[in-house]
């Protein structure tokens, strides 16, 4: 019980912390607090909005596990963004330039977006694992070069195409496709969001009930205690950071198979970033960050309706902003507390007044 | 007694007759789920040095750390020469002219050692010559004679430790706290201290000096309090009682004795270490130097030494933490196979067989926030009968806590709660018992008491027997000379990174290990030099006090 508490407690504080925060920024900018809000939750049932959510939560869901495994041991992989851009340009290439049935071209694709992203973040893990070099650094500079090597790719001299005043890549084939789920005038529900929750469960059977997931808990807990307990530092930075790579690089497969059917200008960015925000939302939990992808995307989409109302829609970034600092600072306090109640709990049902190690 | 200094603190200390220059009564502190400190009194009188003797855990440190005003009582006062006192921060200790030096030194490497000194006291004489003056003045009071514009990185270890308290001195302090400084010093480096304590000493300042090591509390202190389970047992003059009567305030009436019966023995090698050497990776000077080390089964090896002379490397590139730049390491199991582990990693060598208590349990031994049965599967993820192949087994591994919890007597209310909610003689005995688990062949022992309380102790000697007797070979380090003496049917003696010297544990006494460790040559029968054992150790003393 106490420990869904733990669980519980901190997101729920945090959300009602900077919604409030977020009222006091509305009304000093004059508008009804009120209003906004009801706006936003109206927004919801308006055209092809709810939809929208669903969709959006299943790609800030894949963006989040991917930073949630590097979290997971302390790594810092700021770079899915960079990564699952490249994994999106080289997965669109191949989709449309090679012809396979259907299933198999769709299931080739998505290895392939999965390998790129691996590859991608390969260099950052072997620059760290032989150099030392730090990851948030290497990973930041990647997200550079792949915004770059993206843009290069898809000019119409190499790989891409010229199609009005869009530049893309060649679209690919029927066979490619994954179907998605019509709901008529709503909008349709991409298929691979079914992909994203695949994932969240096959994470969480790696990281409790596997060697690996315990190898790169105990990794992030103590990495001495780890080392002594036999587990290679260098081995699991590598695995986790291709893994993490390797998920990174399917974050734009729902859109890219279930909607464009090929690469643009239009791509959306910044998606890797807002999953390092939902990771620290969901405490790299799959349940977690199901729901911290779920707000993140009711946010996004619904702030549209804000323009409706005479409010900035900036309004949105604010909160996503005070939210993911509240619910860090949320989560430390209470995890001290609980530790320190723990503590006192085992004391009494012991009945002694013994040190605790360490406490001397 | 300069009285330039004190004229300027708010309270005077300096006066012999007058009130005692600190008096804690009825301290009490808790922490959740302990007391740490419960009803403590303490009297220090003007001008001396007064020790506080415990062991680890015992509640020395949170004690020091209420009289300089880092964590607040829950009970009791605090006077100083006889005004009562408040602590919110050290910053109010200092005003009143209490100075602490921590045992882990609190310097910044790249500022010289004026800038360490003036850093944060700015206020005081400035930052420019001034400061540069005052820190001159002081630094021969603490024997120290560089150059305050040099950097510390270039500095020795008790050229630090006399930084540390010309830190102290500068802000005015006349009570001075030193927290086990001898744990960082070579015995010449502890008498130059020692030296340099008495001389500040006959100018007025007043000393309390924390250790465990009685035969220097008796060297240096003009009283002695000692505290046992957060508590103060009693004050002696150290010059009236032995080091036993001060060894068995310090755990209470009865000691329990690690000694071991009848030899077990046998004459089959278990771990043979042949010419290991290890270079740190900093520079060329050699950590580790032509180690030959041979264990058999049955018995335990015990390695003497003072700390920092390369056991924990030893241990750690025995366990494949470290690559060693040269040398083997072979294992022998109990089917006669013998493999050579050199090329392997920790949890091959583990699975061959060796059972790993690490010197610091909270750092290597433990994850902490994680369950009891978590904790089980730490170092045996890919063995019964905590995993199947690439999976855990998680029922296993809670039977086989239970099982641990059992036999080890860990008191804890459930293997379900956090390793870090127990005490530290109970986290131990989980350790010791997880160690043991799974039929090692060699058990690899770093400190394995070290702050557990007696019972702990206690027990984890009689399992670390039971097992010797039943045939495991085990490689004991430990600074507590008793417990090597008790348990060892060898010991070696380490000396910068060299076996240096054999004892007979028989007929050697904690004196003899003393001084052969500090390598002042064995003055016993029962402490033999190997080959060129005390000369090498001469040349090596130039060498290593430089780079450190």
């Amino acid at each position: 019980m106490g420990k869904v508490r733990g669980n519980l407690l901190p997101p729920a504080l945090a959300i009602l912390f900077s919604a409030l925060l977020c009222g006091i920024a509305l009304v000093v900018s004059g508008a009804n607090p009120l209003t906004a809000f009801g706006a936003m939750v109206t927004q919801v049932g308006e055209g092809t909005t709810a939809v929208d959510i669903v969709n959006s939560t299943g790609t800030y869901y894949i963006a989040a596990l991917a930073v949630a495994i590097g979290f997971q041991m302390n790594l810092f992989n700021i770079g899915v963004e960079g990564q699952y851009r490249v994994a999106a340009v080289v997965a669109a290439v191949f989709g449309g330039s090679v012809a396979l049935p259907p299933g198999i071209h769709t299931l080739a694709i998505i290895l392939v977006a999965a390998l790129a992203g691996a590859a991608w973040a390969a260099i950052p893990a072997i620059l760290k694992v032989t150099r030392g070099v730090n990851e948030v650094i290497s990973t930041i500079m990647m997200n550079g070069l792949a915004l770059g090597l993206a843009a290069y790719l898809i000019r119409d001299d190499v790989f891409g195409e010229l199609r009005g005043n869009n530049i893309r890549t060649p679209e690919i084939p029927t066979s490619g496709w994954v179907p998605g789920i019509s709901l008529g005038s709503s909008g349709t529900v991409f298929g691979l969001v079914f992909l994203a929750a695949a994932l969240g469960i096959a994470y969480w059977v790696m990281m409790n009930r596997t060697r690996f997931g315990f190898e790169l808990r105990a990794s992030g807990e103590s990495s001495t205690a780890a080392a002594a307990g036999g587990v290679s530092a260098k081995k699991m930075i590598l695995v986790a950071m291709l893994l993490s790579g390797a998920i990174a690089g399917l974050v734009s497969m729902p859109e890219i198979l279930g909607r464009d059917h090929t690469y643009n200008l239009n791509f959306p960015a910044g998606i890797g970033f807002s999953g390092i925000a939902v990771a620290l939302l969901g405490r790299n939990h799959p349940g977690g960050i199901a729901f911290g992808a779920l707000l993140w995307a009711f946010l996004d989409k619904s702030g549209l309706a804000l323009d409706n109302v005479g409010v900035s829609r900036e309004i949105v970034t604010i909160m996503q902003g005070a939210i993911v600092l509240s619910v860090v600072v949320a989560y430390e306090v209470v995890r001290r507390y609980e530790l320190a109640a723990e503590q006192r709990r085992v004391g009494r049902q012991l009945g002694t007044a013994e040190p605790v190690g360490g406490a001397a | 007694m300069s009285g330039s200094t004190s004229a300027d603190l708010p309270v005077a200390i300096g006066d012999p007759e007058g009130p005692p220059a600190v008096v804690l009564s009825g301290i009490t502190k808790r922490f959740p789920g302990v007391v740490a400190n419960s009803d403590v009194h303490l009297s220090v009188r003007v001008g001396e040095v007064h020790a506080l003797c415990g062991e680890n855990g015992a509640g020395k440190s949170t004690l020091m750390k209420i009289l300089y005003g880092m964590q607040q009582p829950d009970e009791g006062t605090i006077e100083v020469v006889g005004e009562r006192v408040h602590f919110r921060t050290p910053a109010d200790a200092i005003k009143v002219g209490i100075g602490m030096v921590h045992q882990h030194f609190m310097l910044a490497d790249n500022l010289t050692v004026q800038e360490n000194v003036v850093l944060g006291a700015e206020a005081l004489h400035g930052i420019g010559g001034k400061a540069r003056k005052r820190i001159l003045e002081l630094a021969g009071d603490t024997g120290l004679s560089v150059d305050p514009g040099v950097l510390v990185e270039r500095l020795g270890v008790a050229d630090r430790q006399r930084v540390e308290i010309l830190k102290v001195l500068y802000r005015g302090a006349k009570v001075i706290i030193l927290d086990e400084p001898t744990a960082v010093l070579v015995p010449q480096e502890v008498d130059e201290l020692f030296a340099t304590l008495r001389g500040m000493q006959e100018r007025g300042f007043t000393f309390l000096f924390i250790s465990h090591k009685l035969d220097e509390v008796r060297a240096i202190a003009d009283s002695v309090t000692v505290i046992r389970r957060g508590t103060t047992v009693g004050t002696a003059d150290p010059k009236a009682v032995s080091s036993r009567q001060l060894a068995e305030m310090m755990v209470g009436s009865e000691l329990p004795s690690p000694e071991t019966r009848e030899s077990t023995v046998t004459d089959r090698e278990v771990l043979r270490v042949e010419g290991l050497a290890l270079v740190a990776q900093e520079g060329t000077r050699p950590v580790l130097d032509d180690i030959d080390l041979v264990v058999r089964s049955g018995e335990v090896v015990g390695i003497a030494g003072v700390e920092g002379n390369g056991q924990t490397e030893l241990v750690e590139t025995i366990m494949g933490m470290r690559r060693a730049s040269s040398g083997h390491v072979v294992l022998v199991s109990a089917d006669g196979t013998r493999r050579d582990l050199t090329k392997l990693g920790t949890l091959a060598r583990r699975e061959a067989g060796i059972g790993y208590i690490p010197e610091d349990r909270h750092r290597q031994g433990l994850l902490l926030t994680q369950p009891l049965w978590a904790n089980r599967i730490l170092g045996y993820q890919t063995r019964k009968p905590t995993a199947r192949g690439a999976w855990l087994d998680i029922a296993g591994a809670k039977k086989d806590t239970q099982r641990i919890v059992d036999e080890f007597d860990v008191r804890t209310p459930g293997i379900d709660v956090a390793a870090a909610a127990l005490s530290g003689g109970n986290q131990q005995k989980l350790v010791v018992g997880r160690e043991l688990s799974g039929e090692p062949v060699l058990l690899i022992a770093s400190h394995p008491t070290r702050g557990v309380d007696v019972g702990a102790q206690a027990l984890i000697w009689d399992e670390i027997k039971r097992a010797r007797a039943a045939g495991l070979a085990v490689l004991l380090v430990s600074a507590d000379l008793d417990e090597l003496i008790g348990l060892s049917d060898t010991i070696k003696v380490m000396l910068r990174g060299r076996l240096v010297a054999d004892a007979d544990p028989n007929t050697v006494t904690p004196e003899d290990l003393g001084s052969a460790m500090t390598g002042a040559g064995s003055t016993s029968d029962a402490v033999a030099g190997i080959g060129t054992g005390p000369d090498t150790a001469d040349d090596g003393t130039d060498t290593t006090e430089g780079e450190r």
